[in-house]
């Protein structure tokens, strides 16, 4: 039973010069979580704005909650609706604590949620020292407190981990699967990506305003076909010899000169053949992760549009 | 309503933090303080001068200084804001753009305000107690509210280059510009029409382009009620005109709500 949050229908943007978005259609369900990945200038921070309802459409229509969120009727979703900004430097010579004050009070709290958030950002030891003595890191576990306030039911978070520590990611995303599972969507934006997959439902690859493929993340790297990367270890070269597996070894990458890229369909296969060596004493099954697949996408693109040149 | 008071407090705060306030409340006091007691030192007296004279020079001064102030406290408001990135934000949260611009406008009017009220109004006590006459007080009533509204006026037209520009510095020059044009060139350009123009203007031609200038009619309304021993130039010949006090302040409170309005329209247009 799950209900539609956020639905985008032929949605296009175009300022005077720049289409940011063409017909782009998706839908966001209720307790999913969305990557969306692009690079600089794909629209990502244009689509967030259409559905945070700051901007409206050139044509299509968005859909948040039920009701156009840049209407009159949607101002009352917004208290609901939780948003870190990629460049945001919060007011300067306001302590950590001043600043989180000001913006639960707009959202209809007070201080004590401010102090709750900060304690659960971890920064509570500098919320009473000014905003310009803080890191970067700092900064941005205050943004996100920001976007954590009033525990929104839909979170548009713009490359959320820039600038945190490892520690500080874990505990970011272990806050998203938290929400996950307390209801609230998630809308992750970024173009770093190792350690989001785990965390995310579906992923989205955007490319100068179109979208290039959306699914989760199993459906995409099936799409892409991409190969798996075997490393046996231990074999001392028999590999070259061997007939059936010589086709799979790498060939580009003499650094990986003896990986062996294999298909899907032919994995269990080559595994078969590499198990039946008795000096095999290692193994490394590594399928092809999300930096690979959106990698594999973007030079799709790039390809088709060679083409049609 | 809360919205625009949790902004409002937070502008009016900032300006307390940022020393404004006492900044803006000491130089005012010190100039009326002085005007008050040395303002006839160039006649060769030292002491208390009259009443006219000390508003006179205190009216003369503070048409430049207000106008200043205001657009130096105010000029960064939005743009300052667009620029980190927390104007987008703002506007993501249940809070109009209506809301944010009343908003800023009461907590940076209010130091304005406030720092008005008490500059000035501390070398009105003091006068008051010095010659003992109603009229000091009501004097520097008027001379203090227009001097409120003068300071709002400009405010509103600071917010104005605030949204039409999507730099810092740009707001700045332009400021600049915009008081050097109200505060100066339009005097001159007066003076100049009056002087070089024969039979060019009428007397209520003139009054009515004085209109125009916010800082005129705060000169109007200053000097209106004054010995006109102490007024010279252009402003005699408007003053001798048949404009009361009431119209006068009408039109100045026309100025800081039709800046404001404007202000209010540009936002709803611009795009983030």
């Amino acid at each position: 039973m799950s209900t539609t949050l956020v639905s985008l229908n032929e949605v296009s943007k175009s300022y005077k010069q720049l289409d940011a978005l063409q017909s782009i259609s998706m839908t966001l369900q209720q307790g999913e979580v969305l990557g969306l990945f692009g690079h600089n200038g794909a629209g990502k921070t244009t689509m967030m704005k259409l559905i945070l309802g700051v901007i409206s459409p050139s044509s299509g229509s968005v859909e948040v909650m039920g009701m156009a969120p840049d209407s009159k009727e949607a101002w009352h979703s917004r208290s609901k609706v939780g948003y870190l900004p990629e460049n945001v430097s919060f007011y300067e010579q306001l302590t950590g604590l001043e600043v989180l004050t000001y913006f639960a009070k707009l959202k209809g709290f007070n201080k004590k949620t401010a102090i709750d958030l900060l304690e659960q950002v971890g920064i509570t030891h500098a919320m009473r020292r000014q905003v310009k003595t803080y890191s970067k890191g700092m900064r941005q576990r205050l943004g996100l407190a920001q976007a954590f306030i009033g525990e929104p039911k839909l979170l548009l978070l713009d490359e959320p981990t820039v600038g945190l520590d490892p520690i500080a990611t874990a505990d970011f995303y272990q806050t998203v699967d938290q929400l996950k599972s307390n209801g609230s969507s998630v809308i992750l934006c970024s173009h770093v990506l190792p350690g989001v997959e785990q965390h995310i439902d579906r992923a989205m690859i955007l490319s100068k305003g179109s979208l290039l493929a959306m699914g989760t993340l199993a459906q995409l790297r099936q799409d892409a076909d991409l190969p798996v990367a075997i490393k046996p270890g231990g074999l001392n070269g028999a590999l070259v010899e061997n007939t059936r597996l010589m086709s799979y070894l790498n060939q580009q990458n003499k650094g990986l000169a003896d990986t062996l890229m294999v298909p899907e369909q032919d994995k269990l296969k080559v595994l078969r053949e590499l198990l039946a060596y008795d000096c095999i004493d290692d193994l490394h099954v590594e399928h092809a992760n999300l930096e690979q697949v959106y990698q594999y996408y973007l030079s799709q693109h790039a390809q088709r549009a060679g083409g049609e040149h | 309503m809360n919205q625009v008071f949790t902004v409002a407090s937070k502008e009016f705060h900032d300006g307390l933090r940022n020393r404004w306030l006492v900044s803006i409340t000491i130089i005012f006091a010190a100039l009326s303080i002085g005007l008050t007691y040395f303002g006839a030192a160039a006649s060769g007296t030292i002491g208390i001068t009259s009443l006219s004279t000390t508003v006179a020079s205190l009216a003369s001064l503070a048409v430049f200084l207000i106008p200043l102030i205001a657009l130096l406290l105010s000029y960064d408001s939005f743009v300052g804001e667009q620029e980190s990135g927390t104007l987008l934000l703002l506007l993501t949260y249940p809070l109009s753009k209506t809301q944010l611009l009343l908003g800023k406008f009461l907590g940076q009017g209010g130091i304005i305000a406030l720092a008005t009220l008490l500059g000035f109004g501390a070398s009105a006590v003091l006068l008051y107690f010095q010659i003992e006459d109603m009229a000091v007080l009501t004097t520097f009533a008027l001379f203090i509210g227009s001097a409120v509204l003068l300071g709002l006026s400009f405010t509103a037209i600071a917010y104005i280059v605030s949204l039409m520009v999507s730099e810092k510095s740009k707001a700045a020059g332009f400021a600049l510009i915009i008081w050097f044009l109200f505060a100066l060139a339009f005097d001159l350009g007066i003076l100049a029409l009056l002087v070089g123009v024969e039979e060019g203007i009428s007397q209520q031609g003139l009054t009515q382009l004085m209109m125009l200038n916010p800082a005129d009619i705060f000169r109007l309304v200053n000097l209106a009620g004054l010995d006109s021993s102490d007024v010279n130039g252009a402003l005699a010949i408007a003053i001798n005109s048949s404009l009361s006090q009431g119209q006068l302040f009408s039109v100045l409170i026309a100025w800081v709500v039709l800046p404001l309005t404007l202000a209010t329209f540009i936002f709803r247009k611009k795009k983030l």
